[in-house]
């Protein structure tokens, strides 16, 4: 993103703020004893766990910020946090 | 047309000039004649403005802000406490980069509560982003408000702006004042023409978050914008010159400087008495000689650093001190000249509104002939 003068953006320029630097830990889904539920969907409150074609889901590294909500709702215990490596 | 005004009359008659189409400010001594001459106006069909009244100096600059940012040029006043109170506000209006220009009528910050001048209010604001002019004169105070403007708009430029000039000791002070006409002023200065603009059919935000990944860079932008805003004041000072007959380009203006082995350095309405006081010490063979800093934002290190070339020796005389250190113009004027070996002494005077003397001004040059500086001068002892 080019800044712009006076900090001005129109809308859905906060999709250019990266907040998945912000991370320590990480989910890894890995996609083994998951029922494809869609819990992780519901609470991750960044909203950034999406739905694959194939019925799964996946984080958006990009925005997850590391929260561990999903990994602590997960019902199938299917996602990891895994300590990020910069 | 020349008048004899009354200081806040005087800027009360340039912002008129200015064509403003928002006031915002609140009433705060000595600031009051100003705002209250301008409200006059918008009542007498004299200004066609939007005056909005607020209940703190943080909302009317929040006000203009957002009037601001809709696209209106915008004007404010205010001194010490009021000054105090818009701090963050001040950041905000700068980072929006809304070139909004706002008079201070310099005075004494509290506690304890005091309503004379000195510029404790202004300086302590130095970091926010604003430019900074100081006036030594009626004339200049009135002046500089038509140029600053000027500069603040400037599409290079895009920063507020502070006209500062001292309070009672010029706010209430009649001069005369050599006022342009309308005619004149709207033939220097171009109606307001907003770089960015909220608009409901053009949806934007401004001054939005900026992860540490974007924050610095836009601080960085701001402060290339003020070191741009040198050569656009220059520019604008020397069309000023060529319209109205006064010079007010130069970021700093020496007097009696060319052989002189004592050098004070001084902003605002002292620079008068100074210069009275060096006429007389002329007289008796001394070569004093003064240079003012009419911009202490954006700092003219350069400039300073060439035209304090020759002396031996700085006094500084500051209206403010930065407790636990020293005056800030004379920490500034040290950086601008450090390795040249000139000595630069600094001398905190007249805080609060302690009258200054053409005498005073003789001692303070005998002192800096000694050696003997960076102190208070003028301390009463016997109270301590």
């Amino acid at each position: 993103m080019a800044l712009n003068i006076g900090c001005a953006a129109a809308p859905g320029r906060a999709r250019d703020n990266k907040t998945g630097s912000w991370r320590v830990f990480k989910p890894v889904f890995k996609h083994e004893t998951c029922t494809k539920c869609g819990l992780c969907e519901t609470v991750c409150p960044e909203g950034c766990v999406k739905e694959r074609a194939d019925g799964y889901f996946d984080p958006d590294y990009d925005y997850c910020k590391g929260c561990g909500l999903c990994a602590d709702e997960c019902p199938a215990d299917d996602i990891e946090m895994v300590q990020e490596e910069k | 047309m020349m008048e004899i005004l009354e200081g806040s009359h005087a800027v009360a008659e340039a912002v008129r000039l200015c064509r403003p189409q928002v006031v915002s400010a609140y009433p705060i001594t000595p600031q009051t004649h100003i705002v209250e001459a301008l409200a006059s106006m918008v009542a007498d069909c004299k200004l066609d403005a939007e005056y909005i009244c607020v209940e703190s100096e943080f909302s009317a600059l929040s006000a203009c802000l957002g009037a601001s940012a809709a696209g209106s040029r915008v004007y404010s006043a205010t001194t010490s406490q009021g000054l105090a109170l818009m701090f963050e506000v001040c950041f905000n209006v700068a980072g929006m980069r809304q070139p909004i220009v706002m008079t201070i009528a310099n005075r004494a910050l509290g506690a304890p509560l005091n309503i004379w001048n000195d510029q404790q209010d202004s300086i302590s604001l130095r970091d926010s982003g604003w430019m900074q002019f100081y006036a030594e004169d009626n004339q200049e105070a009135t002046d500089l408000h038509f140029i600053t403007y000027k500069v603040a708009e400037d599409h290079n430029v895009l920063l507020p702006a502070m006209v500062c000039f001292d309070g009672f000791i010029l706010t209430h002070t009649y001069e005369p004042v050599d006022i342009p006409t309308q005619e004149e002023i709207d033939a220097f200065l171009p109606p307001f023409k907003p770089y960015n603009t909220l608009d409901a059919k053009k949806p934007m935000s401004l001054g939005m978050y900026a992860t540490p990944d974007y924050y610095m860079e836009f601080r960085y932008e701001v402060d290339e914008a003020m070191k741009r805003a040198k050569q656009a004041y220059v520019q604008v000072g020397k069309e000023f010159a060529e319209k109205f007959g006064r010079d007010y380009s130069g970021l700093v203006e020496g007097y009696r400087l060319e052989d002189a082995d004592t050098a004070f350095v001084a902003m605002g309405s002292l620079c008068g008495t100074v210069k009275d006081a060096i006429d007389e010490m002329r007289a008796d063979g001394m070569k004093v000689g003064l240079l003012k800093i009419r911009s202490f934002r954006p700092f003219p290190s350069a400039e300073i650093r060439k035209a304090l070339s020759g002396v031996s020796r700085v006094a500084v005389l500051d209206k403010n001190v930065s407790l636990g250190q020293k005056g800030a113009v004379a920490l500034e004027v040290k950086d601008a000249i450090y390795g040249s070996g000139i000595d630069v002494l600094d001398y905190i005077i007249a805080l609060g509104g302690r009258d200054v003397r053409k005498s005073d001004i003789r001692v303070i040059a005998g002192l800096a002939e000694k050696g003997i500086g960076d102190q208070y001068y003028g301390l009463r002892t016997e109270v301590l």
